[in-house]
């Protein structure tokens, strides 16, 4: 069966591999080559050079959601996984109702992401006229712990799941020895569990990193980058450089940040994998 | 077992590549040309589909209209522009909107609709070529309850100018918890109410502007009436249905609503809002005044009538397809089946010599104020350098809404002018 399925591999692989290339290897090139020219629609290109690149440093927006998403996912990393991770301690600790607490916690995650920001929109809106302050649309901070309070509220069910498995998997025997060594229920945590999770911290940390940055529709829905571009983050204003300026100049622009967004993304995701993994120990 | 779960996967695969075979959309008969129209106005569009089943019952020509969804005209044109059966017909907000799609443009000089215009004004040039044609021209103004004015002992004769109208409006607004409405329907900023200020109340400072250094477009505007625009937000803000601190999450639905519950007096909106004004109010109940500014020669002074509708023709269309949408623009603008539908069931007023007269209330009033020697206000929001302008000056004066400070004001008026500069360097450097 083995030999077979060696032999047979290239033609199970293939359908798939048809998909990736129509859908994800085939534009990542076009959209490279586009990157270089100056377009309105695809068929229609001009090769123009490094222009589009020079320009997206010149571009303060740009540079400026550049920031706004790295304090963004520097908070949201922290504040997920930490809350995440004590959910899923909480919740493995054989509560009565441990499962109808997991199924709330995980809904909300569910919802798509444009709903959930307007639904939000509404509710932070009205806390805001409430307590006298400027709405979202006036209010920059408001509106950056907004987006974290709505991703968190989002993700956190998610990444609780996989904190959950990962607990479960911890065995009891190590946990045994630890207690009738005379270790406190912190230092299980701290020197046993942990480092038994460690795997699936890596995969959390990697999924709320990468959602981080490809953030788009809360933020569109939520903010829509008021005011003035403030809480825009990459993706946004990729989006809005693409579809919101009219004129030639624009499309390539928008083309080349979502190349060099790409790169950001992969290169800073393997730096991540890399690390975290180092800290991981066999079982 | 392991036999049935490889013939389960053989058939899995050979399902997913009879998906990926699926038949080819039927080829149009290339001799006779097609028609394939993307249209901006989702209210209209079971008018056009009528109207496109009508020509192609008559002719023999498949027409296909599709309508964008509200406010995504652009993504939609780029992503089906790019497509092998690409719109042939297909519209533009004037010369900024343009700047896109100059390249598609097809020139109408000389083309049979062309001569269809009533004037040359309409037509949207690009140099020596006729780029678009304007299918439709609008009115705006604000719109007043006549019953509530009445109820607060004035007529609509009594507002003949700025001045007339701040004494009405905060007459009102000192007396609301009496009369139980208030002057102003709610002047949201959401993205779905506030072009109503950002561009269409912005025109005004913009025309006068304009009128007085005799020019029609600018690289640096000056601001010269910005007082003007203070005041009547100033006049908008603090005499509406709401605390102006709350016009950030404010919608256009809101404010229509807050119109048609008999909440407020004045609504400022255009013709297009006849449709749902009439559902509710008789036309005897309804009137536009002109937006008096407390600039120029209010006496005279008529409605905000123009156009930011052009029709384009897309010039990288086949020859066959290009002559079938000259044909159907032309007949639809000609023809007493076309411009029926398009005075009666879309409520349009056509540009051409053909125009059906249409039963919108607003329309008529552009016509008798005109009549009666008054000027129309143009359309010069076309010439606002780009939609980030709007978004800057709109921000700006939302801003300044929750917090009527003159530091605020400040940076509406520096979004203006020098936002004005900077966006039309970008657009055109």
């Amino acid at each position: 069966m083995e030999k077979a399925l060696k032999k047979y591999s290239p033609i199970f692989v293939l359908p798939t591999l048809l998909a990736f290339t129509i859908g994800f290897i085939v534009p990542f090139f076009e959209g490279l080559y586009l990157s270089f020219c100056q377009f309105t629609t695809v068929k229609n290109a001009k090769w123009v050079g490094i222009g589009n690149y020079q320009r997206v440093f010149a571009d303060e927006a740009f540079l400026h959601s550049f920031g706004f998403t790295v304090k963004y996912a520097v908070v949201a990393i922290v504040l997920i996984n930490v809350i995440a991770l004590c959910l899923a301690l909480l919740l493995t600790r054989n509560m009565k109702g441990t499962n109808i607490f997991r199924t709330v916690f995980f809904m909300p995650n569910l919802i798509g992401g444009i709903v959930l920001g307007y639904i939000w929109q509404i509710l932070i809106n009205c806390v805001l006229s409430l307590v006298g302050q400027p709405l979202l649309a006036l209010n920059s901070q408001a509106g950056y712990w907004g987006i974290i309070i709505l991703t968190a509220w989002q993700q956190i069910g998610y990444m609780m799941i996989i904190y959950i498995a990962g607990l479960q998997n911890v065995p009891d025997d190590l946990i045994e020895a630890a207690q009738i060594d005379g270790a406190t229920q912190w230092e299980t945590f701290w020197k046993v569990k942990l480092p038994m999770i460690m795997s699936s911290i890596t995969v959390c940390v990697f999924l709320t990193l990468t959602n981080s940055f490809k953030l788009f529709d809360q933020n569109l829905a939520l903010t829509g980058g008021d005011p003035n571009h403030l809480t825009e983050m990459l993706a946004l204003n990729i989006y809005q450089t693409f579809y919101a300026r009219a004129g030639l100049q624009w499309k390539g622009l928008g083309q080349a940040k979502a190349v060099l967004f790409c790169l950001l993304v992969v290169v800073i995701s393997f730096a991540q994998l890399k690390a975290t993994r180092s800290k991981e120990v066999q079982q | 077992m392991k036999k049935l779960l490889a013939l389960l996967l053989a058939g899995a695969m050979a399902l997913s590549m009879v998906a990926c075979g699926s038949s080819e959309p039927a080829a149009p008969e290339a001799e006779t040309g097609s028609v394939y129209y993307l249209n901006f106005k989702p209210e209209q569009n079971d008018a056009w589909q009528a109207l496109a089943a009508a020509y192609t019952e008559e002719t023999g020509v498949p027409v296909t209209v599709v309508t964008a969804a509200s406010g995504e005209y652009e993504t939609t044109l780029m992503a089906e522009m790019g497509k092998s059966e690409a719109p042939t017909l297909f519209q533009v907000n004037g010369p900024v909107g343009l700047a896109n799609w100059t390249d598609y443009c097809y020139d109408l000089t000389g083309t049979e609709v062309l001569g269809q215009l009533t004037s040359d004004g309409f037509a949207l040039k690009n140099g020596d070529a006729v780029a678009g044609i304007a299918y439709v021209v609008e009115s705006y103004g604000i719109i007043a309850n006549k019953a509530l004015l009445a109820q607060a002992g004035y007529t609509p004769e009594d507002i003949k100018s700025f001045a007339d109208l701040k004494a009405v409006a905060e007459d009102i607004t000192a007396r609301s918890s009496e009369l139980g409405f208030a002057a102003f329907s709610s002047a949201g900023m959401d993205g779905s109410s506030d072009w109503r200020f950002k561009t269409h109340l912005a025109n005004l400072p913009i025309y006068f502007e304009y009128q007085a250094d005799g020019i029609g477009s600018t690289a640096a505007i000056k601001g010269t009436y910005l007082d003007n625009y203070r005041a009547m937000w100033d006049l908008y803000i603090n005499n509406s249905t709401c605390d102006p601190a709350e016009l950030a999450g404010k919608t256009g639905d809101d404010s229509r609503n807050e119109f048609l519950e008999g909440k407020a007096v004045f609504f400022q909106n255009g013709s297009w809002e006849y449709g749902s004004l009439s559902a509710v109010y008789a036309d005897e109940d309804l009137v536009m005044l002109p937006i008096y500014f407390g600039v120029g020669d209010e006496a005279n002074q008529g409605l905000c009538t123009g156009t930011e509708n052009y029709w384009c023709v897309n010039s990288q269309a086949e020859q066959a397809d290009i002559d079938a949408t000259l044909a159907f623009m032309n007949w639809c603008v000609t023809s007493e089946k076309g411009t029926t539908a398009m005075a009666n069931d879309m409520g349009f007023v056509i540009p051409f010599k053909a125009a059906v007269e249409s039963p919108n209330l607003f329309v008529k009033q552009d016509v008798a104020y005109t009549a009666e020697g008054k000027t129309p206000v143009s359309w010069n929001f076309p010439t606002m350098p780009s939609e980030e302008w709007k978004n800057m000056v709109g921000s700006a004066l939302t801003a300044y809404a929750a917090d009527q400070t003159d530091d605020n004001w400040a940076v509406v008026v520096k979004n203006f002018v020098d936002g004005w500069a900077a966006e039309y360097a970008l657009a055109n450097g």
